[in-house]
Order: C-alpha cells, then structure tokens, then sequence
C-alpha cells in the first residue's frame, strides 16, 4: 500500500494573531508553527496502515522554508519520505492553486491512498482534499473518523448532522481525517534521529512546471483580515445562585427573546 | 445574459435543511442587489412534493434533478447533479449551507469549475458590484473579508447565522432536469447510515445548545445538562477535555476539533473558554456563562454570566424555565 499525505504547517492555536502590514494577512514574526491537528491525525492513520500491510507512506506539504520542520515532525513520527513543494506565497494562494501543486506532485509517485486533514486549523477552509481529489479524478470521504481497508477497497465511517455514514470506494482514494480516527503518536528520540537521515525531496514551482497566478487573477483572495465584532460588555451576576438563575431566565425571556 | 444565483437547497431524507432555507433567503437577498435570477436546486429521489417549500423562499426558478442514483448522498452523484443546474442557470454565484454535505460538495465542484469558494461565511456583501464574503479565522481571533474574481463564485453558509425568510407568492418557474450521469461513475457509495442512538437534535442543527465542560465534575452530571436542554427544547454540546475523557461522544463536541455552531442561545456551564471551544462557538447569538471561576475566559465572551456553583445554579434555571413553560 503506497500512502501519500498532505501536511500543512499552521500557527499553533494558543498563538496571538497580529496582522500584517498589507491588512490581507497574519504578521507571521514570533509565531510558533505546528503540524495541522487534523493533518497529525491523517499522518498517524498513514503509518498504522503501512505497518499492518506494509507499503510506503511519503507526506508532502507546500510552503515556506519553515515546512521543512512539519515534515521532519512527520518523519520523525515514522513517516518514510517527503516532498517539500518550497514557495514563498504559496500559502497565500487559493486552495485549488495549492491543489493543482499538490496534484502535478503525487502524480509522479505511486499511491494507493490519500489522507488530508478535514481541514487547515486557522484558516479553516477545508477545500484541498475534494479539490484534490477532483484534480486525481478519484473518489473522495470526507471527515471520517474511522477507516478499513480491504482488497482495493476502502471503508469509512463519516459523521453527518444526527448520524453515521458508512462508505464503501474503489482504491485509490481520498479521504480527510476527522477528530477521533486515532490519538497521533509523540516523535520518539530514535524516531527524531531516524528522521534525519530521511529523504525530503524539495521541488520548487517551475520543477513542477506550474506557476502561481498573479494575485488578481486568483479566483478568490484575502482582501482584509480585521479583529472579530466586540461582543459588548456582558451582564455578570455574582449574588445568590438562585436570584441570578431567575434573573438570567427573565432576560433571555424577556430582553434576548430567544426562550 | 447575466448569470444568476444559484442555492443548492440540500435535503436528506426527504427533508428540506433547515440551513439551506437560510441559505436561499440570503440568495434571494443577493439576487436582489445584484438584479440577477435567483434559482434554486433539490436534488434527490422522490423530490418533487418538495417544491412548494422551496418556492415559499423566493425562487424564480426551481430545478428539480430526481433520481434514483440520487437517493443516497454520494459525492459524485449530487456533483453531477449540482454541475448539471450550474450550467442550466449560467451561474455567477452559488450558495450552499455549511453543512456535513455542502463541505464535501462545494469545493469537489469548484474545483470542476475553477471557481474561488469561501467556506463557513457568516456575511455576504456586494460593494461596487463587487462579491464579498466575510468568515471567521484563527479561531475566530479574526474575521478575513475574501474577494472573488473570475466568472463563478461559490460560498458555504454557517447555518442558523442568516435569516430564513419566506417571501409572498410569486412566479416561480419549475423545470425538471434528467441527471446526466451512468451509475457507474458513483463510485464512492453510502453502504449504511446508523442513525444516532437516541433520537437526539444534533448540535450542527438546533438553535439552542447547552454545553457541559469538566466543571461537571463527574459524567454521571451529564443528566443535568441533558435536563436543562430537555427544558429549553436544545441539544447537548460538550467541550474537548470531557469528550476526551469519554463522558459523551464526539459528536457533541463543539470547536475547534468538534462542531462550529451558532445557534440564538448558547448556554456553555462549567467550560473554561479555551480559545479552541471559542473558536466553535463565539458567533452564537445569545451566549450564558456559567462558572464558579469570575476570572473564566468564557465570560469576556458572555451576554449573560452567573459566577457560581453550577450544581446550585442550573437546577434553578430548570425551574424557572419549567414554571415559565407552565404559564
Ligand atoms: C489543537 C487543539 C484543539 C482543541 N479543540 C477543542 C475543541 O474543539 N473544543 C473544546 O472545547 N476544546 C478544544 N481544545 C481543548 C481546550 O484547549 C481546553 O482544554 C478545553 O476546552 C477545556 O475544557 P473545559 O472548559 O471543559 O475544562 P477546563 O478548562 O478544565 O474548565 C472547567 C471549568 O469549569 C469550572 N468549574 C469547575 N467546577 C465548577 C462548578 N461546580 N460550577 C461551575 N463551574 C465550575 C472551572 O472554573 C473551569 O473554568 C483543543 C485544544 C487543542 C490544543
Ligand atoms: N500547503 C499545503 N501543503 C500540503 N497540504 C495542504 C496544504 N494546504 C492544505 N493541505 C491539505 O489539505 C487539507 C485541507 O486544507 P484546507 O483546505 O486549507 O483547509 C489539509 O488538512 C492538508 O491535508
């Protein structure tokens, strides 16, 4: 079973957001960067399959110089090899941009299965995969929690609104990991010193024989990043437990009208 | 010819979203602005006496594509569909609901048709002729207002953030397309659904959410929760560290990692207020707080907050809430 995985790096989510000096994106200085937590998931899955059915899992991430540090992460975990796609704006880029990217590189090695987040914790778009998927011409689950593999067959389970869909696709195939599918692994210290003698592959954009289109000819871009809405000062109650019960049930009642 | 508006109206079941009928009065509304032709799309098996609830929001058209190879969701099969009215409507822009389905639907599609797609949109806006959408990102620590360009737009609605809005009878033409598509090109298939266990509202769906967090103490606390909803008509949330303790399932949980929810009233006891459970439920309309800790974050995002023991607090909501409903 060849695995690919698609990784991307995003800022840890305890990290304070600045903007940068264009207003259209975050002030990247001074912010820590980490595997997306959904990626962890999907990272996790790709080698749990390889090691009950042998195979290779390669994780390909694109992005700055500082991905570098995400795959050797994966690597570290026990991933076999990397694709660095190495570009400055890349990141900025719509996501059928970075699909296209991600695409013109797995299709130069062999898979039998995809595994992606559900989505980038941050910008939370989740449109790569199915784009992905799209651009491969293959099936794709999206959000699943669980996955079995059979001869040249996937299964996933997926969590719809009130229920659980069960999903049966021909490999190969794309599918997006989901909180729940497993608990990621911690590097280990062999596996960090393992790491360092793997292979990342750096491929930049004209490698690839693709080109990112100018800004304005994106099909759709960051025009500004502001801070959220206030929310005003709230009403806090710290009398007796039972006064502010009736007094907040009065006010949903009779000043929020939502009850 | 301008194109139009396009909504993809989503029904499971032979139900009609909720969120979907939120998405076609927003269409409406954009139609409107952009003095273009608001049409509408079900999809689906049998979906015919549908119609009329669809029309009740403001179409000027209304495609139906019914199928049997429609009858179960499959990614392939309701993209085909949803190519077909693409098409049929010359679209400019196309709305759908944020939803389980619209998720995996819209970008698979956009990719198709090279369209930019913004996702989990909580405003539209069209300044200058210009189509906007504005999304919460980074948690919700900031919102990114995104620009289209090029000939197709397309855009995921959080749900139960824009007004559904039924209109006053009007001409809604209604064709019927035939779905172009061999079975054979499903080729991802829903085997099984298993419907969750006790015929709960799910927290993606209901307009009123109240949510335990560690302060509980002990699962077996959950029953307060549970009741406190029962009494408000709302679902049960959770945050990450009881569902990670396995008090509840995973579908409860709201944020980062769980469920992105809006709903009029958010009702989050014995929650911290992580950045991660925030960024799940920081556009809700109506939020309670209820925390022993008067320091708890939850509360900077608060309409409403008790400081207190939530053991002594939410029994009396319980109360008040039963007396009121009594009346
Ligand atoms: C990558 C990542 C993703 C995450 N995703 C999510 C997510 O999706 N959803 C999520 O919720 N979290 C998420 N988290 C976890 C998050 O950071 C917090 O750890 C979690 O939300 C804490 O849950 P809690 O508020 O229930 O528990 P705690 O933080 O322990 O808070 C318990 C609260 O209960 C109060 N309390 C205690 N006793 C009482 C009482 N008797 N009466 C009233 N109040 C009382 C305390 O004052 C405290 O504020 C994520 C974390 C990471 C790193
Ligand atoms: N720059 C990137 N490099 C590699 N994988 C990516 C990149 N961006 C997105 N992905 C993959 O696509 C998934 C969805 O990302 P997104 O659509 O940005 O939310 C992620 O979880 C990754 O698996």
């Amino acid at each position: 079973m060849n695995i690919v995985v698609c990784v991307k790096q995003v800022p840890d989510t305890e990290t304070r957001i600045r903007f940068g000096p264009d207003g259209r994106w975050i002030d990247e200085s001074g912010v820590t960067f980490v595997v997306s937590p959904y990626d962890e998931f999907a990272v996790e899955e790709g080698i749990r399959i390889r090691e009950a059915r042998g195979g290779e899992v390669t994780v390909v991430g694109a992005g700055p110089e500082r991905v570098g540090q995400a795959l050797r992460t994966c690597l570290a975990m026990g991933v076999d090899r990397a694709i660095h796609i190495k570009d400055d704006a890349i990141e900025r880029a719509d996501s059928l941009t970075i699909a296209r990217a991600l695409a013109t590189a797995i299709k130069a090695i062999p898979f039998d299965l995809i595994l992606m987040g559900k989505y980038g914790v941050g910008t939370d778009n989740g449109q790569v995969g199915p784009m992905l998927a799209l651009l491969l011409d293959i099936p794709q689950v999206c959000a699943v929690a669980k996955i079995e593999i059979g001869e040249r067959v996937v299964t996933a389970h997926r969590e719809i609104e009130g229920a659980i869909e069960i999903v049966e696709a021909p490999l190969p195939a794309l599918l997006t990991a989901e909180k729940g599918l497993n608990e990621p692994r911690y590097p280990s210290l062999k596996g960090i010193m393992a790491a360092k003698k793997k292979p990342i592959d750096v491929r930049d954009l004209s490698f690839l024989g693709i080109s990112l289109p100018a800004p304005g000819s994106q099909p759709i871009r960051w025009q500004k990043l502001e801070a959220p809405p206030g929310r005003g000062e709230g009403k806090i109650f710290r009398g007796d437990p039972g006064e502010s019960a009736r007094e907040v049930v009065r006010l949903l009642r009779e000043e929020a009208k939502v009850i | 010819m301008p194109g139009g508006v396009l909504v993809f109206a989503e029904q499971r079941g032979g139900v009609l979203k909720r969120s979907s009928l939120e998405a076609l009065s927003e269409g409406r509304r954009t139609a409107d602005r952009l003095g273009r032709l608001l049409v509408a799309l079900i999809a689906g098996d049998g979906i015919g006496r549908l119609a009329d609830q669809a029309v009740a929001f403001g179409p000027d058209r209304l495609l139906l594509i019914d199928s049997p190879l429609l009858a179960a969701y499959s990614t392939e099969g309701y993209a085909a569909a949803l190519g077909q009215a693409i098409t049929h409507a010359s679209a400019e822009i196309v709305l759908l609901a944020c939803t389980a389905m619209g998720r995996d639907l819209a970008p698979r599609v956009a990719a198709r048709f090279g369209a930019g797609l913004a996702t989990d949109c909580v405003a539209l806006m069209t300044e200058g002729g210009v189509f906007r959408a504005r999304r919460p990102v980074y948690s919700g620590k900031a919102y990114a207002t995104v620009e289209f360009s090029g000939s197709l737009a397309m855009a995921t609605l959080r749900p139960n953030v824009f007004p559904a809005q039924e209109r006053p009878p009007a001409a809604c033409e209604i064709v019927r397309l035939e779905l172009e598509l061999p079975e054979s090109a499903i080729r991802a298939r829903v085997v099984r659904t298993e419907l969750a266990e006790k015929k709960e509202i799910d927290v993606a769906d209901a307009s009123i959410i109240v949510s335990g967090g560690r302060g509980l103490k002990d699962p077996a606390n959950f029953s307060l929760i549970r009741e406190l909803a029962e009494a408000l008509g709302g679902a049960v949330g959770a945050s990450r560290a009881v569902v990670d303790a396995g008090w509840i399932e995973h579908a409860h949980q709201v944020g980062q990692t769980g469920k992105v929810v809006a709903p009029a009233l958010y009702i989050a006891c014995g929650i911290s207020g992580a950045i991660q459970h925030l960024a799940g439920m920081s556009t809700s309309k109506v939020i309670v707080a209820i925390n022993k800790d008067p320091d708890a974050p939850i509360f900077k995002a608060a309409t409403y907050g008790i400081v207190g023991d939530l053991f002594a607090v939410i029994p009396k909501m319980i109360e008040e809430i039963r007396r009121l409903k009594a009346e």
